[in-house]
């Protein structure tokens, strides 16, 4: 081996390296924070255990403003991060104008669509696995009266409680399901202590399974129903472990699997919309030795059957965004 | 009377704080295992190091101008208006509904327009507390804290139900039509050859900042009403013996403070965003507070403090993006700024005051 040859390997290695170093992925959370407990913490998941598996290390941010959705963006798409992934609906707008600048970086993008050649939007169908879990809810009921707490009272928090009141109603017609969002404000997010008075309230009305999508505030949700000795419904990560015995079951949204294969992919995401649902196990409910007592073989038989049915497009759940209305009440 | 001179009261005392704040920060920072120095260059040099630093900061600065104003003149008449926050969510409403649904064709029609949408949104927001406060002697800084959380609820009731485009996810408006775009310094400095960083949010309403500044000096300092808010601020029973209404200052002097706020949304709102999403605001009304502790109440000094809170926060976003000081630590970076440079400021004060008494007697 000549030396030109010596010094172009070493070249040729040291590009090579240096690509990979700056291909590293990036994740930026939303608002609410890294560890929420649920949502931007399954998409921390995700980015972990693509982490442990490679070797490889990847950029983050957690926000603290609007304002900076399109700085981190620019910032790490400048910095050669590729792919990026948000984890959150509210990028939408700020991504709409950056992926333009950057054709050559790929965006992945969680809970909204984004029409732009480079990136992917995945969107998940949360009102098929609320049905399931609304089911659930219903059938372990005794009193007939099962409860819903969502975080801030946005449109995708609705769609949650909306396919949770059709699951209530198709497995029990006569059931009676109390809602209270927690709040009006980013706060309604974090607020454990609002989440477990308005769990105690719905206690009071009857209610014996409470459901939550309300992120951090769902800590509170879920204390509340096993401090009073009735059931709790974990959201997006399983949080059947919180209240072993004391929770029926989660909701699972596997945002950690869409963060993983965006991560996985790397530069050769493939871009274009991606819908999570029970058909490509996107969406699911929590089932592991924290619950199995509580779900009898029977209600699990009529909730697989009810996935099956939604999987292969026999059942449609009605969902929220689709026109901004419930069927049931 | 006077215990110290003037440019230490003005400029030591600040600066002495924010030494206290810095070296405290520092220390945290070491204690989690990170380099201070490195990170104040960080975030230095992301806050003023580039044009694009410049224009985030200068962007955060005129939301603080905005809010610190307000807080500024209705302090002037004694009143504490803490509802900058939800005046500034109700101004980005008026911005929001001038921009939608008014034939705007071009921005320096619209500009006028929405501010002045602004403004009266967040001084109508301000009106129910100051006549409260005028009429029956209800506290305003209870007043106006709860009129922020019924903002915070009625902009989310407008965003979610009505304003909303059908089948987007987001509780936000349409964007606002191109007409109604603000032109960004970048826009602003092209043509006379500065080049400025396209893709930082400071706009043209900063300009309008600097005016506002003007404004509220000349009118607490050379006019009638001002001298009129004055006065009641120091006295009111001396104030009513003079003739001044004190029903009709406290409410002009919240009016103005509430229109103050509200024309923050311009800067957020229509500039940045350009179009009304649910979190404008963002805790920049309470940050007003602190600007206006931190700058005496005086114009001047606001737009100054207006600049170092501009500055903390583009840094502190700098330094989320590139280290791994957990963004709560920035959060507590910057309230030690607020700590030292508003509430401890007597701590700094009075021992510097007894400095100065001991310099002149020997002397």
């Amino acid at each position: 081996m000549t030396k030109m040859q010596k010094f172009f390997g070493a070249a040729a290695a040291l590009a090579l390296t240096a690509g990979a170093a700056a291909a590293e992925p990036a994740l930026i959370y939303d608002l609410g924070g890294k560890f929420d407990k649920s949502f931007n913490e399954a998409a921390h998941m995700g980015a972990q255990k693509w982490a442990e598996e490679t070797g490889e290390t990847y950029r983050e941010i957690e926000l603290q403003s609007e304002a900076q959705r399109e700085q981190a963006l620019r910032r790490f798409a400048e910095a050669g991060a590729n792919p990026i992934v948000m984890a959150g609906f509210a990028f939408g707008s700020a991504l709409d104008e950056v992926a333009g600048d950057y054709p050559d970086t790929k965006f992945a993008i969680i809970d909204m669509v984004t029409d732009k050649p480079n990136v992917r939007s995945v969107v998940f169908n949360e009102h098929e696995g609320s049905y399931l879990v609304g089911m659930l809810a219903a059938m372990k009921s005794e009193s007939g009266t099962v409860g819903f707490v969502g975080g801030m009272d946005i449109p995708l928090i609705r769609k949650f409680a909306c396919g949770y009141v059709q699951g209530a109603k198709a497995a029990n017609p006569d059931a009676t399901v109390i809602q209270n969002m927690t709040g009006t404000t980013p706060a309604a997010w974090g607020d454990p202590v609002k989440g477990a008075e308005l769990t105690k309230a719905q206690i009071s009305q009857g209610a014996d399974v409470v459901y939550h999508a309300a992120g951090g505030t769902g800590v509170g949700v879920l204390q509340a129903a096993a401090d009073e000795g009735i059931l709790g419904i974990g959201v997006d990560s399983n949080q059947n472990y919180m209240h072993p015995g004391k929770v029926l079951t989660s909701m699972l949204k596997r945002v950690d699997n869409a963060v993983y294969e965006a991560f996985s992919a790397g530069t050769d995401l493939e871009t274009g919309i991606q819908v999570m649902g029970i058909a490509n196990g996107g969406i699911g409910y929590a089932m592991d030795e924290n619950n199995a007592d509580l779900v009898t073989a029977e209600m699990k038989a009529a909730v697989d059957e009810a996935a099956a049915k939604i999987a292969s497009g026999e059942l449609v759940v009605h969902d929220y965004m689709s026109d901004n209305t419930c069927p049931v009440e | 009377m006077d215990k110290m001179p003037r440019w230490a009261e003005v400029f030591l005392v600040p600066l002495i704080s924010l030494l206290l704040a810095a070296v405290l920060s520092a220390l945290v920072i070491l204690a989690i295992g990170e380099n201070p120095w490195a990170a104040v260059k960080m975030m230095v040099s992301g806050a003023l190091g580039s044009t694009y630093g410049w224009g985030y900061t200068l962007y955060y600065t005129t939301n603080f101008i905005f809010t610190g104003l307000a807080v500024a003149v209705a302090y002037h008449a004694r009143l504490f208006n803490i509802g900058g926050e939800g005046q500034a969510m109700l101004g980005g409403l008026g911005v929001a509904l001038a921009c939608l649904y008014l034939p705007l064709p071009h921005w320096l029609i619209a500009l006028p327009i929405a501010a002045v949408g602004a403004a009266l949104f967040g001084a109508a927001w301000a009106l129910i507390p100051a006549y409260l406060q005028a009429k029956r002697g209800s506290h305003i800084v209870i007043t106006t804290i709860m009129f922020n959380f019924i903002a915070a609820g009625l902009l989310n009731y407008l965003l979610v139900n009505l304003m909303r485009p059908v089948g987007s996810m987001d509780p936000a408006t349409d964007k606002f039509p191109e007409g109604t775009h603000l032109p960004t310094l970048h826009d602003l400095l092209a043509p006379i050859g500065i080049e400025f960083s396209k893709a930082a949010p400071a706009n043209v309403t900063f300009v309008v900042g600097l005016l506002a500044c003007l404004v509220v000096w000349l009118l607490l300092w050379r006019t009638r009403l001002g001298y009129e808010i004055r006065a009641f601020g120091h006295s009111e029973p001396a104030a009513v013996y003079a003739g001044i209404n004190p029903v009709k200052i406290t409410m002009i002097a919240m009016l103005i403070s509430g229109g103050l706020a509200g024309m923050m949304a311009v800067n957020n709102v229509m500039g940045e965003a350009e179009r009304l999403v649910m979190n404008a605001v963002e805790g920049a009304g309470f940050i007003g507070i602190a600007v206006a502790l931190m700058g005496r109440n005086h114009p001047f000094g606001v737009l100054i403090a207006a600049l170092l809170f501009g500055f903390l926060y583009q840094g502190g976003a700098e330094l989320a993006l590139w280290t791994s000081i957990p963004r709560e630590l920035i959060v507590v970076i910057q309230a030690l700024v607020i700590l030292f440079t508003g509430a401890l400021d007597h701590m700094v004060r009075m021992p510097l005051e007894r400095l100065f008494l001991a310099f002149r007697k020997g002397a």
